[in-house]
């Protein structure tokens, strides 16, 4: 047996296309591998469905690749805070007067791409529900310095910078002051705080990041008895335009997750239902065509019954009359699946083989039923079986991936069909995000070119007469 | 009253005594049987231990019916099979496995007698298994056969495949898997008719010796007269489901009664170069449909000797010099 794996496997690396596949494939069960022992799959589905995890991940970004293409490097996501122990983040106390004092929080990041941040956003947390009053200064390369706002903070206050209306209206009044015109469009808080304050600015084609080192000072107003008592801290996340090995997208989801943590459930999902309805339409066969007669009868018309109904229209209906996860939709779909053509084919070539002198021998030396149909009827369509369960393990990856793209099964997988579904519905294409479609897209086909390789090698294997063609 | 006559008639000491077997293939219409096909009518033989009978006649005579409905692959339709004194016509299910053990199936081809995808070693285990031998017992076994079939040394054939062997040693094979249970009766369909005529006579002189080492019955179905001469003590000629001749194989071939049997001997061929010229007198025509046999005798369509009766009544069987019997109008 071992010997024959060897062989088999000895000629199926002659192929080419084999070898590709075989790689392919092998590649996509690693990263299946890594998934899942790096995150288990429950703490994958929580985080995916959760906001928390990724506030400080930028919205929409491309993969940070794209910079290795492009001239214009675009920004990452700077995210600088007080709680944790950065040489950039400075916090002093300076005494004011008698009894009052100031928690300054200096942060210091330098911004050397060449693009705008996405948004940028200031987090304030203190220990008490005490109120305070709180200033933000920003301080440009060149020492333009612009007191962006004043907040009250009472426990927890988050200030989106990029929103702030009436910071835009003094900086329009200060430009137009020392340059004298307007700017002919109309300049995001996000420009504003980062471009270069010379005639550029004036034109939205000639505007410029002002390269170079950024401040950012948070004075908090505190008294003498809150000196000790009272934790202030502050996040500043200047949110980019790339993020990581994959983008994000309009959750600030790291699309990477879904993608590595989709591989292992396509795979499951591929190959469970195809070996499964593989196997389970062939022994239906093999029964049907031994004992034949009424049970034979019995089972074709089953068969053609289920080979009419409506495949997808009662997928939609039993995914709105209930709640299913992916797992009861894989079962779902193998049921349908069971009495299906492959039932007619398989039983056409187990009438063939039920007429191989070799079962009258059985017969003639009293192998009961049972003995016939699993020792030597089914064993004689192994082998050209093989091939067609490894050619259609891509079909139902894709089914997968259809039927969540029409919004049937588990809102909450994490699987490239609800990757692809989440950007059809955020009109991704439309929007130019292109590597939101085209990543899980591209894995999608990978894997059907893995398997059909090899699928294709192997049917030309156990089906010699394949090879002259 | 019919039947029990028959059974009466049996000899207690035969291996087999088979009594007026009719096999009907019925053809369906949808749920309805529209008409039987007749694949044996009125078949009756004996035979004795330790003898072998051989089974002749062209393609479509019911010959293999027989042999196939002997070893109940297919089922009688009426009559009797007597076994070893025990009526086994209708036995079914449990009770059948006994009768099993008993019979050896030899085929006609050895490559799809034999499964592809098992070994030796797993072939010739199947039957042990399922007559449930000891593990222990059964690699002893399929050793032993396999030397008796002369598949010498066993380790060079024991792990291969069929497809690995020639011919003959597939058919020493199958032999093999017919013997091992050790039966009684051996049911022997055209064992050489596929392999080569060099490796024939091996074959069947193995089977020979086989036979007299372990006084085996054999039904040796052929449709080739010539190797009856060496291998057989009776022959039964079969047309069109009716064993129309039935005697010791020398009084068959020296003094063939039925112009059936006189024609397939003409018809055998021979190599002597003087004879080439020689016209073979061989009957016209076709065997009939089994669906809608001729009325009478079933040979009459391309009898050279057909009377008025032929056409209307079906023969007896008449005992012509004690032993040998025919079914044909002309000795009526």
């Amino acid at each position: 047996m071992m010997r024959r794996v060897k062989a088999l496997f000895r000629e199926l690396l002659m192929y080419k296309s084999a070898l590709i596949g075989i790689i392919i494939i092998t590649s996509l069960i690693i990263l299946s591998l890594y998934a899942i022992i790096t995150v288990p799959y429950g703490e994958v589905v929580r985080k995916w469905n959760s906001i928390e995890p990724w506030e400080d991940l930028p919205k929409n970004a491309m993969p940070s690749w794209v910079n290795i293409f492009s001239h214009r490097k675009l920004p990452e996501t700077i995210v600088l805070d007080s709680r944790r122990i950065d040489l950039n983040v400075n916090k002093t106390i300076i005494p004011v007067s008698s009894g009052k004092y100031i928690l300054r929080l200096l942060f210091t990041f330098s911004y050397i791409y060449d693009d705008f941040p996405n948004e940028i956003i200031l987090r304030l947390y203190s220990n008490t529900t005490k109120q305070f009053t709180v200033q933000i200064t920003w301080i440009k390369p060149g020492e333009i310095e612009y007191v962006i706002g004043r907040r009250v903070l009472r426990g927890y206050e988050a200030y989106y910078i990029s929103s702030d209306e009436e910071f835009l209206k003094r900086f329009y009044t200060n430009l137009i002051n020392r340059l004298g015109s307007r700017p002919n469009y109309d300049v995001s808080v996000d420009i504003a705080l980062f471009a270069k304050e010379d005639s550029s600015i004036l034109n939205r084609n000639t505007v410029e990041v002002s390269k170079g080192e950024y401040r950012t000072i948070i004075d908090v107003l505190i008294g003498e008895e809150d000196l000790n008592r009272v934790q202030i801290d502050a996040k500043l996340v200047v949110y980019g335009k790339v993020y990581g090995a994959a983008g994000t997208d309009h959750r600030r989801r790291d699309l990477a997750l879904a993608l590595i943590w989709g591989t292992p459930i396509a795979l499951a999902f591929g190959l469970v239902a195809s070996v499964t309805i593989t196997f389970a339409q062939m022994f239906i066969a093999a029964i049907s065509a031994w004992y034949g007669r009424g049970f034979d009868f019995i089972v074709q018309r089953v068969t053609e019954i289920f080979m009419v109904l409506p495949f997808l229209p009662i997928l939609l209906m039993i995914s709105y009359l209930y709640k299913i996860t992916i797992w009861m939709l894989l079962g779902v779909v193998i049921l349908l699946s069971i009495f299906g053509s492959g039932v007619k084919n398989y039983r056409a070539i187990f009438l063939q083989i039920k007429e191989i002198p070799y079962i009258e021998a059985a017969i003639a030396y009293g192998t009961s039923s049972f003995r016939i149909v699993f020792r030597y009827m089914i064993p004689k369509i192994l082998p050209t079986i093989i091939p067609t369960i490894v050619l259609s393990v891509p079909d139902f990856v894709f089914l997968e991936a259809a039927l969540a793209l029409l919004g049937v099964g588990d809102p909450q997988a994490v699987t490239w069909g609800r990757v692809l579904e989440d950007a059809a519905r955020e009109a991704a294409l439309y929007k130019g995000y292109y590597y939101w479609i085209l990543q899980p897209s591209l894995l999608l086909l990978l894997t059907a070119l893995g398997f059909a390789m090899l699928g294709l090698a192997l049917d030309k294997i156990f089906n010699p007469r394949l090879r002259e063609m | 009253m019919q039947k029990g006559e028959d059974i009466k008639s049996c000899n207690p000491s035969d291996l087999l005594c088979v009594r007026k077997l009719c096999v009907w293939h019925p053809i369906r219409k949808f749920l309805t049987v529209s008409g039987y096909i007749r694949a044996l009518d009125d078949v009756s033989f004996d035979l004795e231990r330790g003898r072998i009978l051989a089974i002749v006649g062209e393609s479509g005579s019911g010959k293999t019916t027989l042999g196939k409905t002997i070893l109940k692959i297919h089922q009688p339709t009426k009559g009797r099979i007597i076994y070893d004194g025990k009526d086994i016509t209708f036995i079914k299910g449990k009770e059948i496995k006994w009768y099993r053990r008993e019979l050896g199936y030899v085929q006609q081809d050895p490559y799809g007698a034999l499964p592809p995808f098992m070994n030796i070693r797993q072939i010739l285990e199947e039957p042990l298994i399922i007559h449930g031998i000891k593990k222990s017992e059964r690699i002893y076994k399929v050793r032993e056969v396999l030397e008796e079939v002369k598949l010498i040394p066993v380790e060079d054939f024991i792990n291969k495949y069929p497809h690995m062997l020639s011919g003959g040693q597939q058919q020493r094979v199958v032999i093999a898997r017919a013997l091992i249970l050790r039966p009684k009766l051996i049911v022997a369909d055209e064992p050489v008719s596929m392999l080569d005529a060099s490796v024939r006579i091996e074959i069947l002189t193995l089977f020979r010796e086989l036979q007299k080492k372990y006084n085996l019955s054999i039904m040796y179905i052929t449709h080739d007269l010539s190797t009856t001469k060496y291998f057989s003590d009776k022959i039964a000629v079969m047309y069109a489901g009716h064993i129309v001749e039935m005697a010791q194989t020398y009084k068959v071939l020296s003094k063939p009664l039925h112009p059936y049997t006189q024609s397939l001997i003409k018809a055998i061929p021979d190599p002597d170069p003087r004879n080439r010229t020689l016209f073979r007198e061989i009957p016209p025509g076709e065997p009939p449909s089994l669906l809608n046999p001729p009325p009478g005798c079933r040979f009459h369509p391309r009898c050279p000797y057909a009377m008025d009766i032929c056409r209307r009544e079906e023969p007896p069987v008449i005992e012509v010099d004690g032993t040998h019997t025919v079914k044909c109008w002309l000795y009526g």
